[in-house]
């Protein structure tokens, strides 16, 4: 998996229904039931932001709750499209 | 488990020093067998009497649970013979822990089929060594081919896609993996391909049943052109110093992101390695499994940097890691050496100089006394014909595909 696909930050988005998150001192596993994947978050600040999606009205608030830098943005879109890509997220309003 | 390209950099560093839980879990849940394949890695044949009972495995799995193991490989034996088999696939299910079971394909019958494609929480792995019901059975035991095939059969026709077809290349198979894609593809199954080992009676015909040097690099360049359609189980990682490493993490995880549980319970440090000196421990103990886990002495050594012992000098060291140490240590080669596979050629010449010394045999052996009509064969070889980014560092999240 490349991470090639980008979310729309603006939107609002949710943790899949069938996704479990297991802390690890690196950040965190991400493991999906269905399709059976595994993702590495590779930091803690990306579990929280992950975590928090579905509380917030969009990802760019997510990440600004869990202390993500302007600068550090583009970073961060890329690891959510790739989540994304993965379905591991969704979009909050798709059925 | 295969692992897909960009989950290594510093990520390796954290998985060699050992996670807090194992990503993948290999569970034996009974040495009982209706088959006895030659190769066999865990000497499977009868029933161990001091199995785990079913309250002590679903006690297991309520650990597992806690310690979010997402998901566990069932194996043997033959899983499916022990009575309380659905039970315990129900129960893990239930308690978020998901479940593949390999098998030989005997038990899956048409109302089996359905109720495994009904669910989102199981996976199916169904062995075959052969293409063909000649190279499979030779191996594996007469009919054993058109059992396999049955089982898949009956799954594809209940809908249950992406079941995995897993094969162990020998000598004899190594040039049908286009006809092993070929079989996954008509069952609407995915191919998974591992290594052989010379664990358990495999360590009996290994010499006979392991890929030559050439096909080797034959299999490498397959697994490289098909990416990651095929799963490994991250078997190969000794080729990847070949060229390009192969999708996965490309390090011997026992111990530090997969262990062994065996029947009776024994934690070993991975599937490969039923012996002593791999034995971590036993879940009955108080502490149970988490405590195995994280404070027996074999899982803290093996997540301690490791020297690299005789291969530390060779340029292709960051690639291949030394290889399997259980193919070493079941070939009676040290552990801090090259792979019996090494691809330079060095296990190979160190096996020739290892003269008439016998290599360690399992400490555990529950082949059948008396071999079955069913029982495989060893192959005559001589039936057999010829044969045919580096990861971004970047990225805040990788990905692999469980396999």
């Amino acid at each position: 998996m490349t991470a090639t696909a980008n979310v729309d930050l603006d939107q609002a988005w949710r943790l899949d229904r069938q996704v479990a998150l297991r802390s690890e001192p690196f950040g965190a596993l991400a493991y999906h039931f269905g399709t059976r994947r595994l993702s590495f978050l590779k930091s803690r600040v990306l579990l929280d932001v992950v975590k928090t999606l579905e509380q917030h009205s969009s990802a760019r608030e997510a990440c600004r709750a869990a202390g993500v830098g302007t600068d550090e943005l583009p970073r961060y879109e890329r690891a959510l499209g790739s989540l994304a890509e993965a379905g591991m997220i969704r979009p909050k309003d798709e059925r | 488990m295969t692992m897909i390209a960009g989950a290594v950099g510093r990520l390796v560093d954290h998985f060699e020093s050992g996670l807090d839980a194992p990503i993948c879990l290999t569970w034996e849940l009974t040495y009982a067998c209706n088959l006895a394949c030659v190769h066999c890695l865990s000497s499977s044949g009868r029933r161990d009497p001091r199995e785990l009972t079913t309250s002590e495995c679903k006690a297991l799995i309520d650990e597992l649970q806690r310690l979010q193991v997402f998901y566990v490989n069932i194996g043997g034996g033959e899983p499916t013979v022990r009575g309380d088999f659905w039970e315990l696939v129900e129960y893990a299910t239930a308690h978020q822990v998901g479940v593949k079971f390999s098998t030989n394909g005997s038990r899956i019958t048409d109302e089996v089929a359905a109720r495994l494609a009904a669910s989102d929480y199981v996976d199916v792995q169904v062995s075959i060594d052969g293409a063909t019901a000649e190279i499979n059975d030779a191996v594996r035991g007469r009919g054993s081919y058109a059992t396999a095939l049955r089982a898949m059969e009956r799954l594809a026709a209940a809908g249950f896609v992406g079941f995995k077809l897993s094969v162990v290349i020998t000598r004899q198979n190594a040039g049908q993996l286009d006809e092993f894609k070929a079989l996954a593809d008509r069952y609407r199954a995915q191919l998974r391909l591992t290594r052989l080992r010379p664990s358990g009676r495999g360590a009996d015909v290994w010499d006979q049943l392991h890929p030559t040097a050439a096909q080797q690099r034959q299999v490498y360049d397959w697994l490289v052109a098909h990416g990651e359609e095929v799963l490994t189980g991250d078997s190969f990682f000794h080729l990847s110093a070949f060229g390009q490493p192969l999708p996965g993490l490309n390090l011997c995880g026992a111990g530090r992101v997969v262990c062994l549980i065996d029947p009776v319970g024994d934690v070993y440090a991975c599937p490969f390695a039923i012996h002593d000196e791999f034995l971590a421990g036993n879940v009955r103990a108080p502490g149970g499994f988490a405590r195995v886990w994280r404070d027996s002495e074999l899982f803290l050594e093996l997540r301690r940097p490791q020297s690299g012992g005789a291969c530390a000098s060779c340029g292709l060291f960051d690639k291949c890691r030394g290889g399997c140490m259980a193919a070493k240590f079941f070939t009676g080669l040290p552990v801090d050496g090259p792979d019996p596979e090494c691809v330079l050629g060095h296990g190979e010449r160190l096996l020739a100089a290892r003269g008439d010394v016998p290599a360690p045999k399992p400490s555990i052996d529950m082949s059948r006394r008396t071999p079955r009509r069913t029982r495989a064969k060893v192959v005559s070889v001589a039936e057999v014909g010829p044969l045919p980014a580096r990861p971004c560092d970047e990225s805040p999240v990788a990905g692999v595909s469980i396999g």
